[in-house]
């Protein structure tokens, strides 16, 4: 009897653990790649003016029978049909949604993470008033999705630390067409953004001597006389190839300068006050990278596990933003 | 910092009523009350349309809505002038009147679409009321349009950036979906046999029909009506026009002007004899709020829950204020034993004093001599025919001595002033009599042979107690022999007001008129009759007998979920079939998870492909072509059909294992 029991009881758990694991999986994880919201997990519920129709439909059902209206029955039975029907047509306003990640452009911490979706309808009739919702910022939208195509949607979700920001569960809900009914469904797509450390508005480090010893190494190369063209690489900054030079030839070719070699800079972590805390560092040198930046000199970056070596451009500020964005992490 | 959570932008007390949503529901107001308008006192219409007008100034203006108080005395100003009406707040006229300022006062505190929605409700209901008055067809054809119209401004809350023409679209699409479920619903849903608790007293007034007095000029009213009374159907043999005697109130007390059924008593149903014909048929009878049934003469069965009087007629236990199908039996000529009493004898001859000295002077001169009071009747119906009565609708308004001036002065009248001069003279002469009204004649429709009794037939007639017997003798045909076989609208004169329908004579108007006639008695019938026991006849006939609330309630979910099923399926049906060159890619990719090697998801196909040529080299070669179509399929600018063939035969035979 006792074994019986514990078997039992092990079962129990078992199943409990697989439910909880089938939970998480379809409603935690993120998933990859385009989302179709399924009927399965499109749910239905009716909203407060649906219970108020209810309640008229049963007095008017109530009427019909008092005064023995049949064509009374006929139309309280043809309302509760709408009701029905509706409730089938707001499903079908969110069912087989196909649910496509965009791009989300790096931002700075304390500003809004621009989250890009689109919501790709395969079905040849429009889906009004889809809300699509960010459950934990409450960032919002409501948008129509044409017919066979495609709607884009953004959601600003503030961005309150440096890192990754993985969007969270979002929610899409439509009560179209009746209002009788709310139906929605949850998705978490595999989609984040990455935020800079805030930046510090501050005057720029001191140039240390070890900067200037650095300057005169790193191969003197600046953006204020050209020099020479070499082959593109990726990490080359789009102003700095020379279209003139790819419209004749097949090759991509990058322009190269020679800059000023006193304004090389080496933005130190060992310059920073060492009772500052981890994050006011990664502010202020967060600012230091955007001032150097503004002000055209090259600069190059030093942290603890991270150097780059001094340069100047967009990509070159995105390289070392995201360095202390994922400092430490 | 906390996250603010913003108000639902889907909420309906979050969003503003615009004014195409104002003009679109004070649309379907006017739509759905316009009937209500022309029964309800004009001052009434005008205030709900001033209501209407002073919100759409709101509207118009955007200025701030009346203020709670504001509206809170109107309402009570309006339900003071209603009660002054209607000497009632709590009937169903002053009921739907004042639905009526209600619904004024709720678009003057129309916010948000969430107020708006309380006004589509109330416009439902409103449709609802209309029923209470009319349920003919073309009325179910206008209120469904009005209902289509309701449902769009529905629609057009949860999108309020459509054109009305695609809301209105959707809301007929939407009904369309739901006429199956109504139609599931209307047939099986369990009916209870109304009504469930007391009406209010005016719920049935403005029906006609005969009543149970009768004075100069009640009859020859009901006679410009095109109102059906009822409808018979009879099984086998119809009658002549001249048995179409349908007996109603019978009529024994006289005051001088008005004739009253007065006391009843109830007697047993014994056996009729003689006769000339028995027929056996239905009665479908029209709601008019009395309790006597109709049925030729003489009635030979009893319609359950129902009395004969000892004066012939059938007496239900409650007024008729629904449609209502009976059987009836009834022998022509026929005749049931009858002993009347002293007291009833002495009824049957009695008249007031002081009325119509000529009368009774001619009659007193009868009496001396003729004795037998089948020769005095012989002797009164000579009498009648050879005077030359004009039997017409449009009768001379007639004094005190009302039978004295008909039958000596005017000798002008109808059916009314016929009887009641043949009694009184009878009565005079010493022999019992009494006057009988009810209908004679109808109209048979070759369509579907149902006879229609129209309140227009409405006739009296008189019986005279001769031998221990009643004998009908109809003094009207006695004058005008062609009442009987033409009918009422022939034998008045051209110019009297006959009911339109009754005097057309057009072939085409004629069998339009029985098509219709037909197609309303089926409506009738099956659709508005349709009550419990149509619901159990109807399911017999489909096979099921004696289905109890349990049955059909079975029945019920069942079929109401087929149908959301079939919905569901329609609603996946029209959607985008996926590509066959992608279905194709994902059965690859598939087979090649199965065999251990699951595509990454930032993998594009020819990396994939790549990395799987490698990890089965045996099978390099497929797995490389695969890629390559694929690729080629998918994004490549021309698609040939004998790549696409090679692709699926390809993934078809690929074994990565």
């Amino acid at each position: 009897m006792a074994g019986t029991l514990t078997a039992s009881s092990a079962d129990r758990k078992g199943l409990l653990a697989r439910l909880r694991a089938w939970w998480s999986d379809s409603h935690r994880a993120t998933e990859h790649g385009p989302i179709t919201l399924g009927h399965r997990r499109v749910y239905i519920m009716p909203t407060r003016i649906g219970m108020m129709f209810a309640a008229t439909l049963v007095i008017m059902l109530v009427g019909s029978i008092n005064y023995v209206l049949s064509l009374g029955f006929m139309l309280t039975f043809l309302l509760a049909g709408l009701a029905i029907a509706g409730m089938v047509h707001t499903v079908r306003n969110l069912a087989r949604l196909v649910i496509v990640t965009g791009r989300a452009e790096p931002v700075f911490a304390g500003e809004a993470a621009q989250f890009r979706l689109f919501l790709e309808n395969p079905a040849p009739w429009v889906r009004p008033a889809v809300m699509v919702r960010h459950e934990k910022s409450g960032a919002q939208t409501v948008t129509d999705i044409p017919a066979s195509a495609t709607a884009e949607i953004v959601l600003p979700v503030p961005a309150e630390r440096r890192g990754w920001l993985a969007i969270s569960r979002v929610r899409l809900e439509t009560r179209y067409p009746i209002g009788f009914f709310r139906a929605w469904s949850y998705v978490q797509p595999d989609f984040r953004c990455l935020v800079y450390p805030r930046p510090e508005k501050t005057a720029l480090p001191p140039s240390s001597p070890d900067a200037s010893f650095g300057s005169r190494q790193a191969a003197l190369q600046g953006n204020d006389d050209f020099s020479s063209l070499r082959t593109y690489q990726l990490a080359d900054s789009p102003r700095h190839v020379a279209w003139k030079a790819v419209a004749r030839s097949e090759d991509m070719l990058t322009k190269q300068f020679t800059g000023d070699a006193s304004a090389e800079l080496w933005l130190d972590w060992s310059l920073l006050p060492p009772g500052l805390e981890l994050e006011s560092k990664l502010s202020r040198m967060t600012g230091w990278v955007l001032a150097s930046e503004t002000g055209g000199l090259r600069y190059g970056l030093r942290l603890p596990g991270v150097i780059i070596q001094p340069a100047h451009g967009d990509t070159h500020r995105a390289t070392c933003l995201t360095a202390l964005a994922l400092h430490d992490s | 910092m906390a996250a603010t959570i913003a108000a639902h932008p889907l909420a309906p007390e979050q969003r503003a009523v615009t004014g195409r949503d104002l003009g679109w529901l004070c649309g379907c107001l006017v739509f759905v009350m316009a009937p209500h308008a022309m029964r309800v006192p004009w001052w009434l219409t005008a205030f709900a349309i001033c209501l209407f007008a002073w919100r759409s100034y709101f509207a118009f203006t955007q200025r701030r809505l009346p203020s709670a108080w504001v509206l809170f005395a109107i309402a009570v100003l309006g339900m003071v002038a209603i009660g002054l009406e209607y000497r009632t707040i709590f009937g169903r006229a002053s009921g739907i009147a004042l639905l009526m300022i209600f619904a004024g006062l709720k678009l003057l505190e129309m916010r948000t679409h969430r107020d708006a929605t309380m006004v589509v409700f109330l416009c439902y209901f409103l449709v609802l009321t209309n029923f209470l008055f009319t349920q003919s067809i073309p009325t179910a054809f206008v209120m469904f349009a009005a209902l289509v119209a309701i449902t769009g401004a529905l629609v057009s809350f949860s999108a309020p950036q459509r054109k009305p023409v695609s809301n209105l679209r959707t809301a007929g699409l939407l009904l369309t979906h739901a006429i199956p479920i109504a139609a599931v619903l209307f047939v099986l849903f369990p009916r209870v046999q109304g009504p469930l608790w007391g009406m209010p007293q005016d719920a049935y007034s403005g029906v006609t029909g005969l009543t149970d007095t009768m004075s100069p000029g009640t009859l020859s009213q009901l006679s410009v009506s095109d109102a059906i009374a009822f409808r018979a159907l009879f099984t086998g043999k119809a009658p002549s026009p001249r048995q179409l005697y349908w007996r109603g109130p019978v009529l024994w007390d006289y005051d001088g002007r008005t004739w009253r059924t007065g006391p009843r008593r109830w007697q047993q149903a014994e056996e009729v004899t003689g006769g000339e014909a028995r027929f056996e048929y239905s009665v479908v009878l029209e709601p008019h709020n009395r309790n006597w049934l109709f049925a030729l003469e003489t009635a030979a069965s009893l319609p359950p829950n129902a009395w004969l009087s000892h004066d012939g007629q059938i007496i239900s236990v409650s007024e008729i204020r629904n449609r209502m199908r009976y059987e009836m039996v009834s022998v022509a000529g026929g005749q049931r034993p009858a002993e009347e009493s002293r007291g009833s004898l002495a009824r049957a001859l009695a008249l007031p004093p002081g009325f119509n000295p000529r009368t009774a002077a001619m009659a007193l001169e009868w009496r001396g001599t003729i004795t037998d009071h089948d020769a005095m009747l012989r002797h009164a119906i000579g009498w009648l025919r050879d005077q030359r009565f004009i039997y017409t609708l449009l009768p001379p308004m007639l004094g005190r001595d009302s039978v004295d001036e008909f039958l000596f002065d005017s000798k002008r009248g109808f059916c009314e002033h016929f009887s009641s001069a043949f009694v009184v003279l009878m009565r005079a002469a010493g022999v019992p009599a009494r006057v009988v009204t009810g209908y004679q004649g109808g109209d048979v429709n070759p369509l579907d042979g149902y006879v229609t009794v129209r309140q227009a037939e409405a006739h009296a007639w008189a019986e005279v107690y001769i031998k221990d017997k009643w004998v009908r003798v109809d003094p009207t045909a006695v004058s005008m022999p062609g009442r009987l076989d033409s009918g009422m609208a022939n034998s008045v004169p051209t110019g009297d007001p006959v009911p339109y329908l009754m005097r057309m004579d057009a072939a085409w108007l004629k069998s339009m008129r029985y098509n219709w006639e037909a197609l309303t008695n089926r409506w009738n019938l099956w659709v508005l009759g349709y009550n419990t026991d149509r619901q159990r006849e109807f399911l017999a006939r489909i096979g099921f007998t004696d289905a109890d609330w349990r049955n059909l309630a079975t029945m019920l979910f069942t079929a109401v979920g087929l149908i959301i099923v079939a919905l569901l399926a329609w609603s996946l049906k029209r959607l985008v079939r996926p590509d066959p060159v992608q279905q194709l890619w994902l059965k690859f990719c598939r087979k090649l998870a199965v065999a251990g090697l699951p595509r990454e998801p930032h993998e594009g196909p020819l990396d994939f492909t790549g990395r799987a040529a490698q990890r089965f080299p045996a099978v390099a070669a497929a797995i490389v072509s695969v890629g390559e179509r694929y690729i080629a399929l998918r994004y490549g600018v021309v698609r040939h059909d004998a790549d696409l063939a090679e692709l699926k035969r390809t993934v078809r035979e690929f074994r990565p294992a």
